[in-house]
């Protein structure tokens, strides 16, 4: 049992170390360092400021009121935010095809969906989960909701399950440019756009595009869905009352067939050479 | 250590033939039914020109590319599905490209991958005081990696390696780019491994100066197929069979033909302006050609060139294609190679 959990936190264990070793080679240029993750903090800050300013013109957006918003835009960033920091250099995987970086991953002892992950790794990318935690800490404080155990524990719960679905999508994109090496374009609509996409309430989207990422790219349930429940509104899909609770369920889906993608990626990669 | 046997593996390559639509698919083979046996603690030279399959044999062995069909097994494991196994006991090295991290001190590069192979903190230091003497990595382990010279990162290379005492060593070009210095300590550096630790080495290179001091055993690839297995004497013995004599005549004429009874039938095979080219068969006694030319022929100068290991390489790597001879060379080199047109391929693998 001791062992099991041994060989199981191993995979951590590594992303760690390699994490930790290129934080410290990124250490070498400490200005840049700091300079590089104010600046990531900053843009994501005025992101949110952004909302902010609509609301000075408009009370609601799409029936929403401005602590609504930014709790969709918190759970939102902060999942995408956790994800981008764990598994964000999935997308550069084409590059590392193209350079050759990746055979000598291979002949490692260790995965290299790990050494991917964290090739790089930046302190940068932790400058994402400032204005994020701290915007959903806002939404939280101000948000109208009668809060109910149920309701306080769906709020970790969704970010939680949030930053696995973008996890997940993750390594969809990046398993794809090991077919498609010049596709990062295409992989970064999907976690990017997705971000984006989830800072908003799905109201404001047309309701075939709504269809589209609840069923197709199932970003609804990054945190749409258990938001309605959080909020106590109404679903304009009319999914049944599950729905609002089907986050985990989506999340193992995803992380699932991301894992499948990723192994039928490398035997391509492996069986074409590029 | 390497079983290989009849290992294939083809691409399919998408070729435009023109026009936006019609678009072709080939299949090529880079490598092409390749067998062979590596055993342990020999150290085995693996050459080729560009493009003949050396990368895509060495990307098999190491497991980075999974055959198309044939048996491989490195260390008694197929490289293709058990990897991560085979990793722990393999050591390679890029030449044209470093693992080490570039932004810290080589000493924290070599630590880590101590923790990336597991080894037990007791046998990497032994391991690390040993290879950093052998390699002399003292005076630079506290370096930032991006600061080191070639050949420093070479050795640091080489030490990340080996660190864990693989059984085989696989190197792609390791002494591409280095100084002569540089070369040289990491040729010494190689025999003693090989010679000391039993470390089977197999290596890649286009500098024969590796391969003469090095490899007891070379093994050629050509379009994909093995053109080549053996000793390298015997390969020398081959070359040394092909001697060209240069003759300078007094004035241009049309190419020489010798016969005679003692050495046959000798035709110039290539004239520029008063020298012509001939190939000496190889019971031929030279002094026999030259006293033979000297007699019908008034002859100016004379050369008489040994094919070196390039030569045979060259004339290997060409394999049937015609031998072209650049125009304006100088008189003492001669023709730049030695065989023209196939070589004698006594010892050729079909």
């Amino acid at each position: 049992m001791a062992e099991a959990g041994r060989a199981a936190a191993r995979p951590l264990a590594t992303y760690a170390l390699l994490a930790w070793t290129w934080i410290r080679a990124a250490a070498q240029y400490p200005v840049s360092m700091v300079l590089l993750a104010t600046a990531t903090a900053v843009v994501s800050g005025l992101d949110a400021a952004a909302i902010g300013l609509l609301f000075t013109r408009a009370p609601r957006i799409a029936g929403f009121g401005a602590s609504e918003v930014l709790f969709l835009y918190g759970t939102s960033a902060l999942s995408f935010a956790i994800s981008d920091i764990l598994l964000g250099g999935t997308e550069r995987l084409g590059q590392h095809v193209r350079e050759g970086t990746l055979d000598a991953m291979l002949v490692r002892p260790v995965s290299p969906l790990i050494q991917v992950a964290t090739e790089d790794f930046s302190p940068r990318r932790l400058g994402k989960l400032l204005p994020a935690g701290t915007i959903l800490t806002l939404a939280l404080a101000n948000a109208d909701v009668p809060w109910t155990p149920g309701r306080l524990a769906l709020v970790p719960m969704m970010v939680l399950c949030g930053a696995l679905i973008f996890a997940g999508l993750w390594v969809l994109g990046g398993a794809v440019q090991f077919v498609l090496v010049e596709s990062h374009g295409a992989t970064k609509s999907l976690t990017y756009g997705g971000a984006y996409l989830t800072q908003y309430p799905m109201t404001v989207f047309a309701r075939d595009f709504v269809r589209g990422v609840t069923f197709v790219v199932p970003l609804a349930f990054v945190n749409w869905q258990p938001a309605l429940y959080v909020l106590d509104r109404p679903d304009p899909l009319a999914l049944p009352g599950a729905a609002r609770f089907a986050s985990p369920a989506v999340a193992a889906a995803v992380c699932a067939a991301a894992a499948v993608a990723w192994r039928a990626g490398l035997r391509h990669y492996r069986s074409t050479g590029s | 250590m390497i079983e290989a046997e009849d290992v294939v593996k083809s691409f399919t390559v998408r070729t435009r033939t023109g026009g936006l639509r019609r678009r072709g698919r080939t299949t090529l083979r880079a490598v092409d039914g390749v067998s062979f046996a590596v055993e342990p603690g020999e150290f085995v030279g693996y050459l080729g020109p560009n493009g003949a399959g050396k990368s895509t044999t060495i990307k098999m062995l190491t497991g980075i590319l999974t055959a198309s069909s044939g048996t491989l097994r490195v260390c008694g494991l197929d490289p293709s599905r058990r990897r991560t196994s085979l990793a722990r006991r393999l050591g390679v090295v890029f030449g044209q490209r470093t693992t080490l991290w570039w932004d810290l001190p080589l000493r924290d590069s070599l630590t880590l991958v101590r923790r990336l192979y597991r080894v037990e903190p007791a046998a990497h230091r032994a391991r690390f005081a040993e290879l950093s003497e052998l390699l002399e990595l003292d005076p630079f382990l506290d370096t930032p990696v991006r600061q080191l010279s070639l050949g420093q990162r070479m050795r640091g290379d080489l030490a990340a390696a080996l660190l864990h005492d693989p059984e085989l060593l696989v190197l792609d070009e390791p002494t591409i780019g280095l100084d002569v210095v540089s070369k040289a300590t990491v040729r010494d550096f190689l025999e003693r491994i090989n010679a000391e630790r039993g470390t089977t080495i197999l290596l890649t290179t286009h500098d024969l100066g590796d391969i003469e001091r090095l490899c007891r055993r070379v093994l050629i690839i050509d379009h994909g197929r093995l053109a080549y297995d053996g000793g390298l004497d015997e390969l020398r013995r081959t070359v040394d069979a092909d001697r060209v004599l240069v003759a300078e005549l007094a004035r241009p004429g049309p190419p020489i033909v010798l016969d005679d009874p003692e050495f046959g039938r000798i035709e110039a095979e290539r004239v520029q302006g008063p020298r012509q080219w001939l190939r000496l068969p190889s019971a031929a006694n030279a002094a026999t050609v030259v006293a033979a030319l000297a007699r019908r022929h008034e002859v100016r100068d004379i050369a008489l060139r040994e094919a070196g290991i390039e030569d045979v390489l060259a004339g290997l790597y060409r394999g049937d294609h015609a031998y072209t001879c650049p125009a304006d060379l100088p008189w003492e080199d001669g023709p730049p190679s030695g065989p023209p047109e196939r070589p004698d391929h006594r010892s050729m693998v079909e």
